[in-house]
């Protein structure tokens, strides 16, 4: 059947062609159609490879389904007709098509089955998102929206050349197990270390996400990271050093997202945090490990993008987006607040809510292999996501002092967005075996036993405690407009600084040296001018009159000769 | 004129009205539930026969312990992370003017953090 051999991504590049030439509700609707459909087609799809062709000596799979894409594909459809839903009332053009493209971008790359499909998605993802960044129209997003692109390109340039070198070395370029026994392995690590937002290369995230538009960010936040956990998962499982950096990507930016004022900037962080957890579970490796990683990523979208969306309507419907501008809005913005709180309980894994059900699989896949200190900090971060992320988004946005705003709840397409994504949190977090039987591996896993649920709840309610014991205190950090220096302050002040100083040495030198050669070069000439003073010829200064005279003889003598011709 | 003044009259009572968290007995009252829960909880750590993946989880009462010490160290590791890391919020707003950029910045940065710590301490209530 034709339909089967239509990758999944073509729909939805058709969708962004069809709205950018319609408006209005035709648009909506057909916008809200087309995840829809892409997904009752996706159910029906079987494992396999659907789509082969030749390319030069290349054998290219642009569309091959097993567990693994499935998987991503699925929460993909349901991320994008959340944040389809959410966007509903934004009537530009740019931000409806950029939607689109990306989404379908984001499908192409995690079904396609060779280095060079990937690499063409990997690059369209990153041209089709930065869109959603620029559609803010400020100076601010423009030049984020700009390093985002720059260093989105250099991966995808990186996996390139990492997919050349592999083709060369083992003769074909399908996307399996790569490792890091190669220089290509290492090439291709980094591009998806890169865009998976590893600790240094992280900075992309939070400089350009808070960037974004309110309904941009959502989108931004489903795609581009889980793309590359995708990818580290297929090329990279069992990588011990993916355990490692992980562990650090969950630790880091809980600091950051503690002192940090603008509120969508903490849950960019958390973003990093919460895909920390993924990387360790990739790398770890085991069944339970790798089937916790796509579980969490699978909840992550739904979740990160369920807080995204409240701080969106927050943002929306108050302009503002700082918390120490924010406070007090749970007065008029009920439903916001609760759904927030449902996105924020999801997160932190309290139990019955959906982060619950797949983190604590990587929790115990790292103690069952022995990752005793690994195991620690994963407990660590987990008291600090939901410090941050569960405690402080609700808390400074909804309650805290009374800021003086008042406004109401978003519009009612933002509204039912928010409540899809808060109900398939629940849903998952209170009947798993749903979402367990979709993975890969089958574990038997069973995460409601009262070990878990009693740890997981000491923890969180005594992190909770610790958040009330130092506001109390008032030893809790208060929320200061400010900027916070992360790794981006090496090139965005510390290189274009060093350059510019180096630059003005070199100016300076330069123009020095052009002073005392046009100096020399004038002594030169008066010199030479000065030894043929006089002498009426090619290099002297001046001339004698007795010069002049003849040549006006010679000019006499010629007007003389011609007039005799003529 | 008459409506606008209903308007206005409806708007004041808007401002009045009295949200759940305006009045300190619920704020206490959701407070005393939350400490109890956090009593209960390590009391049934004692009742409860976990199994025990790892030797630390035998001390008494590993995990809330863990949590509230975990948090409050990440707590003054922020605060002390602000010290070095904080500038004034509009500190990469012109980029192009690069080279003064550096030296009056960070001061600029120092000062409003003094001036910012009393404003922030307003904001903040428990």
């Amino acid at each position: 059947m034709w339909m089967l051999e239509l990758p999944p991504f073509t729909l939805f590049f058709i969708g962004g062609l069809i709205a950018a030439m319609t408006s209005g509700k035709l648009r909506g609707a057909i916008m809200v159609a087309i995840p829809v459909i892409s997904a009752m087609h996706l159910w029906t799809v079987p494992e396999g490879i659907h789509l082969q062709l030749t390319f030069l000596d290349y054998e290219l799979v642009p569309y091959r389904a097993d567990k693994l894409s499935l998987m991503f594909g699925y929460v993909f459809h349901i991320a994008a007709f959340i944040s389809i839903i959410y966007s509903l009332h934004v009537k530009d053009t740019v931000q409806q098509v950029a939607a689109m493209l990306y989404a379908g971008s984001a499908l192409g790359a995690v079904f396609a089955g060779d280095l060079l499909t990937l690499f063409v998605f990997w690059e369209l993802l990153a041209f089709t998102s930065v869109f959603l960044i620029w559609a803010r129209r400020t100076s601010r997003a423009y030049h984020a929206g700009m390093r985002y692109l720059i260093i989105q390109v250099l991966s995808g340039v990186i996996l390139l050349v990492g997919a050349l070198f592999y083709a060369s070395e083992t003769g074909s370029l399908s996307f399996e197990y790569i490792g890091l026994d190669s220089i290509a392995g290492w090439l291709i690590f980094i591009a998806f270390g890169i865009k998976c937002a590893f600790p240094f290369a992280h900075t992309w995230l939070t400089d350009a996400y808070p960037e974004a538009t309110p309904t941009g960010t959502v989108l931004l936040s489903a795609f581009t990271t889980k793309v590359a956990v995708y990818a580290l998962a297929r090329a990279y499982p069992g990588t011990e050093l993916l355990v490692y950096i992980g562990a650090a990507m969950t630790c880091f930016p809980i600091f950051f997202a503690v002192i940090e004022n603008d509120l969508r900037r903490v849950l960019a962080y958390s973003l990093i945090n919460q895909v920390g957890f993924m990387v360790v579970g990739i790398g770890i490796g085991t069944a339970l490990a790798i089937n916790g990683a796509i579980a969490h990523a699978f909840n992550d979208v739904i979740f990160k993008g369920l807080l995204f969306m409240s701080m969106g309507a927050v943002l929306h419907m108050t302009g503002r987006i700082n918390g120490s501008d924010l406070g007090g809005l749970y007065k008029t913005m009920p439903k916001t607040t609760i759904l927030c709180i449902v996105g924020a309980a999801s997160i932190s894994a309290f139990p019955l809510f959906s982060g619950f059900v797949s983190k604590s699989m990587v929790m115990s896949a790292a103690l069952e292999n022995g990752f005793d200190w690994i195991w620690l900090m994963l407990l660590f971060a987990s008291a600090g996501v939901f410090h941050h992320a569960g405690i402080k988004i609700p808390y400074f946005a909804f309650f805290a002092h009374d800021s003086g705003l008042r406004a109401s709840d978003p519009p009612r397409n933002m509204l039912f967005a928010m409540f899809i994504a808060a109900s398939l949190c629940v849903a998952i977090g209170i009947y798993p075996a749903a979402l367990y039987s979709l993975l890969p591996y089958d574990t038997g896993y069973n995460p409601y036993d009262a070990t878990h649920v009693l740890a997981q709840t000491q923890l969180l309610l005594f992190s909770a405690l610790a958040f009330v014991w130092l506001n109390l205190r008032n030893m809790y950090p208060p929320e200061l407009r400010s900027t916070n220096l992360d790794v981006d302050w090496i090139y965005r002040r510390a290189i274009p600084n060093v350059l510019a100083k180096v630059f003005a040495v070199i100016w300076q030198a330069d123009g020095a040296m052009r002073n005392a050669v046009r100096g020399k070069l004038s002594q030169c000439q008066s010199f030479i001018a000065s030894k043929h003073k006089g002498l009426g010829g090619l290099l002297s200064g001046s001339y004698p009159s007795g010069n002049m005279v003849l040549w006006v003889a010679v000019l006499l003598a010629s007007y003389l000769f011609l007039g005799f011709i003529g | 004129m008459d409506i606008n003044k209903k308007e206005k009259e409806k708007e004041k009572e808007k401002d009045n009205k009295q949200y759940f968290f305006d009045n300190p007995k619920n704020t206490k009252w959701v407070m005393n539930i939350f400490y109890a829960c956090c009593v209960l909880v390590v009391v049934l750590d004692f009742v409860i026969n976990r199994h025990v993946y790892h030797s630390w989880e035998n001390l008494p009462a590993f995990y809330p312990i863990y949590g509230f010490i975990g948090c409050v160290v990440l707590v003054v590791i922020a605060r002390w992370m602000r010290t070095f890391l904080m500038r004034s919020e509009d500190y990469y707003d012109d980029e192009n003017s690069l080279e003064k950029a550096t030296d009056e910045n960070a001061h600029q940065g120092a000062n409003n953090q003094t001036e910012n710590k009393k404003i922030g301490d307003h904001n903040v209530d428990a």
